[in-house]
């Protein structure tokens, strides 16, 4: 039984895929459609997007693994993603990912046992002059210290 | 103080919003074009006005709208490079999040220029909150007769399409940029032939870098030769320099181009951070060979920076201390091309991979006697052996690296 989607997800779908001359030329904004409802891009996701656009579902898996942003299972309610490139590096961006990793209690890729939070590190986010920064979900938080973690970390809870 | 351009209205509350642009003197110069100048008359300006593409390469912006063919039964396209994808860059980011319309402004006037009717804004998905921004400065756009059908009654047409992509560095190459708009890997393609004539779709088109653009409604408005006093005559207009690392200011600075490197990191930037001391310099990005503390007193343009072996790129500075270990550096360098690489070249995709997990043995102190000529063997290797410029913006920095604070590298080796 292939899942249902919501019918407001075919919409945005026919909508986004109206704006390009060709219907596959919107295979990345419709999978960040997708993702965002779904929460990842696994196999069944690659096979309905393929038939919304009309492409193999292997054109969609080669466009999935090549980006990072596409996430291939699910992970937790918020992606923590550090920014381990040089301007962070030079600032701290380091001891701020020791730090997660020793409050999470979980590793790079991991997920938090109540599902809550993933951690991962990211290339250059381009918010170097706020270094050392990370994104949660869409957002970005630079300046970063301790205290700051602490208090982005409460807010999510 | 400078004369600041696509800056100057910055502080002004609510700018991203089209009625405050316009009591700033916004979508003047898109009426003064369409209304007042030939497509012919705007591309001379701008080729007159020694504009040169912001995005790293510095390629002419009038001379690469000249190359599209007018003469072909195609669409033609216009894509706004917003990948921003440079480490240490983030100058687009404030451009786009401040000003949107300045950006449409210049959108519209090269579309008017090269005879294009469809734009798209290539931008990294990470910028989702700048993305939104740009869609919501396209539709006031559009209810003010900005974008849209029939132009301010002219009767040009364009459309605007805010695209996303999906974390990959390689997307900002500009042929990658293609692919990927076209819904497939980020791969570079063969050139040529050239995008101005085989681009998005097969069709004819420009690509140009949001800075770039953002530049054009000032070389309308005040001519090329005002536009050129604010630089240098082979290198027009401001440079929006972005200064991060090891500085008391990490911030933009726009400043004529040819401005000092040492005045940018000591005078406006304020020197470096708490008393720290300088030790090296990246100028133009990451991808931007490496300078010692000794090598920067030098004007910022894309002449002078490669005359002195290293570029300006993207006109992103990381200033880098004393008390930053080199190979720290190397390390950030190899992981980041290694992890970026968009493995359709060999010496790239293995090269790159190679290198890095020699620099990472060298940081876990097992490092061997021949392993920074290996890391010099392997760079060189890459270099002018791949299909696009991701090969040598990899191995340039590394080399660089290596031949500049050799003698400090050799230091980890004999802790092995």
């Amino acid at each position: 039984m292939s899942p249902e989607y919501p019918a407001s997800l075919h919409r945005r779908i026919d909508e986004v895929a109206a704006l390009y001359p060709k219907k596959g030329a919107a295979l990345l904004p419709v999978l960040h459609l997708v993702q965002r409802e779904v929460g990842c891009i696994t196999a069944e996701e690659e096979r309905f997007v393929g038939r919304a656009l009309g492409l193999k579902p292997m054109k969609v898996r080669e466009v999935v693994t090549f980006y990072s942003m596409f996430l291939r299972r699910p992970i937790g309610k918020y992606h923590l993603q550090v920014c381990s490139n040089l301007s962070c590096s030079l600032l701290g961006g380091g001891p701020i990912l020791d730090y997660l990793r020793q409050k999470l209690g979980v590793g790079i890729g991991e997920t938090t046992a109540d599902g809550r939070f993933t951690l991962s590190t990211v290339e250059c986010l381009g918010a170097c002059e706020q270094a050392p920064c990370l994104m949660v979900n869409f957002d970005y938080h630079g300046q970063l210290d301790r205290e700051k973690i602490d208090r982005i970390l409460e807010s999510l809870e | 103080m400078e004369e600041k351009v696509l800056t100057r209205h910055f502080g002004v509350e609510g700018l991203f919003r089209i009625e405050v642009y316009r009591e700033q003197g916004g979508y003047k110069a898109v009426e003064k074009a369409l209304k007042q100048m030939t497509p012919a008359a705007v591309l001379d300006e701008v080729k007159k006005a020694s504009l040169r593409g912001r995005g790293g390469a510095g390629f002419p912006a009038g001379v690469k709208w000249g190359f599209v063919p007018q003469n072909v039964p195609k669409p033609r396209y216009l894509c706004v490079n917003a990948d921003e994808g440079e480490p240490g860059t983030f100058k687009d980011r404030y451009l786009m999040n401040h000003n949107p319309h300045l950006l449409l402004e210049g959108t519209i006037i090269a579309s008017y220029a090269v005879g294009i009717h469809a734009a798209f804004i290539y931008i990294r998905g990470e910028y989702e909150a700048v993305a939104l921004r740009l869609e919501a400065a396209i539709d006031e756009a559009c209810r003010n007769g900005y974008l849209g059908k029939n132009i301010l009654g002219t009767g040009f047409d364009l459309d605007v399409v805010v695209h996303r992509g999906a974390g990959a560095y390689i997307c900002g190459e500009e042929t990658a940029l293609l692919e990927s708009l076209e819904g497939k890997r980020g791969h570079p393609r063969l050139k040529p032939p050239f995008p101005a004539s085989v681009g998005l779709f097969q069709c004819p088109t420009v690509i140009n870098n949001v800075e770039t653009l953002s530049n054009i409604p000032f070389i309308v408005q005040n001519g090329a030769e005002w536009f050129i006093r604010q630089g240098l005559p082979k290198d027009g207009g401001t440079r929006v320099f972005g200064v991060s690392g090891m500085v008391q200011k990490p911030g933009i600075y726009e400043l004529p181009l040819g401005t000092n490197l040492r005045t940018i990191i000591f005078d406006y930037a304020g020197g470096m951070k708490d008393g720290k001391q300088l030790k090296a310099v990246i100028p133009g990005g990451m991808s931007a060979p490496i300078l010692t503390a000794d090598e920067i007193d030098l004007p910022m343009d894309f002449d002078s920076l490669a005359g002195a072996g290293s570029m300006l790129g993207s006109a992103a500075i990381i200033v880098i201390d004393k008390e930053t270990s080199i190979l720290d550096v190397l390390k950030s360098v190899a992981n980041f091309y290694s992890h970026e690489s968009c493995g359709q070249c060999t010496p790239c995709r293995i090269g790159t991979a190679w290198i890095n997990k020699i620099v990472r043995r060298l940081a876990d102190g097992e490092g061997e006697q021949d392993d920074i000529d290996a890391i010099i063997r392997l760079a060189s290797n890459i270099k002018g052996k791949t299909l696009c410029p991701l090969g040598d913006a990899a191995a340039l920095p590394i080399l660089s690296i290596c031949q500049k604070f050799r003698r400090e590298l050799e230091g980890y080796l004999s802790h092995a």
